[in-house]
């Protein structure tokens, strides 16, 4: 399967997350899987004319695109010439190339929320027209159109996460190698299901926090960072705290608020990002599937039945107080 | 005379374009182009000061907690907040853990690679550069690409993820580490130590930072010409004369590198000069960004940073990038390890730049150097951090005011510069390390140091992507998306 990766109006973070998968051999892993890439910004030999020629072999139908993995946001500016990013070596909008090789291509990927939404880039006024390949922030458009459909019949597969984790890109490359990928592995946003129908809460290290409502008050508290911090992770869809990052990561276990960052607009949240927005001292982003009268009701219960250790240790940055050892058996 | 328009350049962060005059098989004059405009200065306007922390560092993908660092820091310079000692292990940590990454990377996977090139195919070492550095199938490749793994596993304990480490607070750290903790990574930081001990030197990592003299270096390499890669790094300066290719401008940038508890830097910084008698004091106040040869207005004239400001203009007569041009007291200057490594006045580095200059050699000898010697450093932080004391603070925003954040990432010196106005970033300028060293020319017409450090290299018949450019330009280790921010 050839795998063709170009990058437009990003950071490079989804490339530079890619060589964090965890493998002892990075090229053999995907090479047994019959992955091929014909050119990678970070990983191939090929510079200047000899990657030129390769994009020229695709366009001609030389060589066949299995799929086309675009990474960053697609820049439309300035007033819709696409200048804003021309190729290097080839005096061409990246737009332009891309719009082309989309065309060729069996199945194409959005690598990172950019490539997919706009992302970071289409932040603040958005000032280089930044969109993704197929929606702008949670409108379906984007630089191809809401209609594009890739050779497979297939929109575009939304791998977004800012960055993505290596594996939410290398699991989906493996199962369209396989061909055991279809539409019915697409979430409604057309993310892989694989990886979005888990909530970030689902794993999270501090639910004992959450479950008493345990708040944490400032970075560095091991306290639940929903109330107070502006974690947005029993929404969010993402199975960050069941497959770890870096080996044993997530951003709550780094002590900072999961902010969203595989849902579209989450670059502009219309709230400081480390405040919970709240109205008369209630979330107003109350957990996926819980009616507020519930939440309100468990939160208030909870918090009335806070032990103290867990009401303690959760304004620490370390276990101030241990749990209390107890006989586990029945006698 | 004849010109050729190289790119894309891959291998490096980011997307470049060099635009090559060459006259008698030599470049003759060279234009360096960042490719693509962002925004990021103009995305941060209006926005609260600390969310400036979810913004910056996906400028960039590879110095992302560089970016984060910065930030911090501008913002701690802004709130008066002085971070405790585990906070600042912590931090020194993360950067650390960063930085060597991406020398480890630098090296492998986007330097090396070009030495297998088809035109080397008659060089002795040719072979054996093949078996190892073949960017698919190089066993040393592979190797390293593993390590690179394995070695940002401290990242997800250290502060969650990589990149986009959110960690990194204006007053610390958000991640304590505990006693467990600090015992696995230190154990995961001697994973490191043994392969870099028994992969790229060959040889212990002290006995390669107390390397002190040129000749010594050679010595060392004399013993076993191909034992380890940064022997073999040194077999091909010597049989393809590296210490010759991409002469710099001779003077060298640090901000200082990982702050002691006690206010100094374990990497001090400052400013070096070829024939001056050793480091001086930088002055911040004469740094300028002029945007002559970039597609951005400029009124009047180049600007310190925190007066500066950036609108595109796009059809601007003149312009051939999207890069300003810092200066330093007007001058073109270089940054990166090698600058640390002068700066901080370590004797094989200040020796090899005294007889050969910047140059591909002391450039990537600086690097690998760097790595023998932060790693102990590393090790060290990870036993100073005190479980139960603090690793963060915090504070209450002014409305009002200014910050500065310096740094130095993998590729050189960062520097964020925020005017705070009701609350709210006003102005927020941002010069990253290739912003210097990939410069376009300034007002004055004065190139950049890679557009200096291009003129000269050989260009061979039918080449239209010079290998020799490509090794002058990877040699500055090029991050394009922080350039372009």
């Amino acid at each position: 399967m050839n795998v063709l990766w170009l990058q437009s109006g990003g950071c490079g973070g989804c490339s530079m997350s890619l060589l964090c998968a965890d493998t002892t051999d990075f090229h053999g892993h995907l090479s047994s899987a019959g992955i091929e890439l014909l050119w990678h910004p970070t990983l191939s030999l090929e510079s200047g004319d000899d990657a030129i020629a390769c994009l020229q072999s695709v366009l001609a139908g030389r060589t066949g695109l299995d799929v086309l993995c675009i990474e960053g946001a697609l820049l439309r500016g300035p007033r819709g010439t696409g200048a804003f990013h021309l190729l290097a070596g080839t005096g061409l909008p990246m737009i332009h190339w891309v719009q082309s090789l989309a065309e060729r291509a069996r199945h194409v990927l959005a690598v990172g929320s950019c490539a997919a939404w706009g992302g970071i880039t289409a932040g603040g006024d958005n000032p280089t027209e930044a969109c993704g390949l197929q929606y702008e922030d949670d409108r379906p458009g984007g630089l191809l159109g809401a209609h594009f459909r890739s050779g497979s019949g297939l929109p575009v597969i939304n791998i977004a996460g800012c960055p993505t984790h290596p594996s939410w890109v290398i699991d989906t490359l493996m199962a369209l190698a396989a061909d055991r990928f279809s539409s019915h592995d697409l979430d409604p946003l057309n993310r892989p299901r694989s990886y979005a129908d888990q909530l970030v809460h689902h794993g999270c290290t501090r639910n004992e926090y959450y479950e008493f409502k345990a708040s944490a008050a400032r970075p560095s508290d091991l306290g639940c960072l929903m109330e107070h911090l502006g974690c947005k992770g029993t929404q969010v869809h993402a199975d960050c705290n069941i497959r770890l990052w870096n080996g044993e990561g997530s951003c709550v276990r780094g002590g900072y608020a999961c902010i969203a960052c595989t849902e579209p607009g989450f670059q502009e949240p219309g709230h400081a990002f480390n405040e919970t927005p709240k109205v008369a001292g209630i979330p107003i982003g109350l957990p996926t599937d819980m009616p507020k009268a519930w939440f309100v009701a468990l939160s208030s219960l909870s918090k009335s039945a806070t032990p103290s250790r867990v009401r303690q240790n959760s304004r620490a940055d370390h276990l101030v107080v241990k749990p209390a050892v107890r006989k586990t058996r029945l006698k | 005379m004849s010109r050729l328009v190289v790119g894309p350049f891959n291998r490096v962060e980011g997307d470049l374009e060099v635009t090559l005059d060459v006259r008698d098989g030599r470049v003759d004059s060279a234009q360096v182009n960042a490719t693509m405009y962002r925004g990021f200065e103009r995305i941060l306007q209006g926005k609260r000061p600390v969310d400036a922390l979810v913004y910056v560092p996906r400028i960039c993908g590879i110095c992302s907690v560089s970016q984060s660092v910065a930030s911090a820091r501008a913002l701690a310079d802004l709130g008066g907040l002085v971070i405790p000692p585990n906070g600042q292990h912590a931090t020194n940590l993360m950067l650390a853990t960063e930085n060597l990454a991406d020398h480890l990377t630098h090296f492998y996977l986007f330097f090396l690679p070009d030495f297998v090139r088809p035109v080397y195919a008659e060089r002795p070492w040719y072979a054996e550069a093949l078996r190892r550095f073949h960017p698919q199938t190089g066993e040393q490749m592979r190797q390293a690409t593993a390590m690179r793994q394995r070695w940002l596993t401290l990242m997800g304990t250290l502060g969650g993820k990589w990149p986009h480490t959110q960690a990194v607070e204006p007053g610390g750290s958000s991640r304590a580490i505990d006693a467990a903790e600090q015992v696995r990574l230190l154990a995961r930081v001697r994973e490191f130590r043994v392969f870099m001990e028994r992969q790229l030197f060959a040889a212990p990592l002290e006995a390669v930072a107390t390397l002190d003299t040129e000749e010594n270096l050679w010595r060392w390499h004399a013993q076993a010409p191909l034992s380890g890669d940064m022997r073999l790094f040194l077999t091909l300066v010597h049989d393809l004369s590296l210490q010759a290719a991409g002469p710099g401008p001779g003077r060298y940038l640090s901000y200082g590198a990982y702050p002691t508890p006690d206010g100094g830097w374990y990497l001090p910084g400052g400013v070096w000069r070829a024939g001056g008698s050793g480091t001086v004091p930088l002055d911040v106040g004469t740094i300028t960004e002029d945007a002559t040869c970039a597609w951005l207005t400029q009124p009047g004239g180049a600007l310190h940073p925190q007066h500066g400001y950036t609108q595109p203009e796009p059809d601007k007569s003149g312009a051939y990038t999207w890069n300003k041009a810092p200066r330093l007291g007007g001058e073109v200057v270089e940054t990166g390890a090698i600058a640390r490594q002068l700066t901080s006045s370590l004797p094989l580095v200040t020796d090899v730049v005294r007889r050969h200059g910047g140059s591909v050699y002391t450039r990537v000898l600086a690097r690998l150097v760097e790595l023998a010697r932060v790693v102990p450093l590393m090790e060290a932080w990870l036993l100073a951090i005190k479980p139960t004391e603090p690793f963060c603070v915090t504070t209450e925003w002014p409305d009002e005011g200014m910050g500065m954040g310096l740094t130095e990432a993998a590729r050189g010196s960062l520097g964020h510069w925020l005017t705070v106005q009701d609350g709210r970033l006003a102005r927020y300028q941002i010069v990253a390390p290739t912003s210097w060293n990939f410069s376009p020319r300034d007002a004055q017409g004065v190139p950049g140091a890679l557009e200096q450090a291009l003129v000269g290299a050989p260009v061979l018949p039918g080449e239209h992507t010079p290998v020799s450019v490509q090794h002058i330009v990877r040699s500055f280790d090029p991050c394009m998306v922080c350039t372009v921010h």
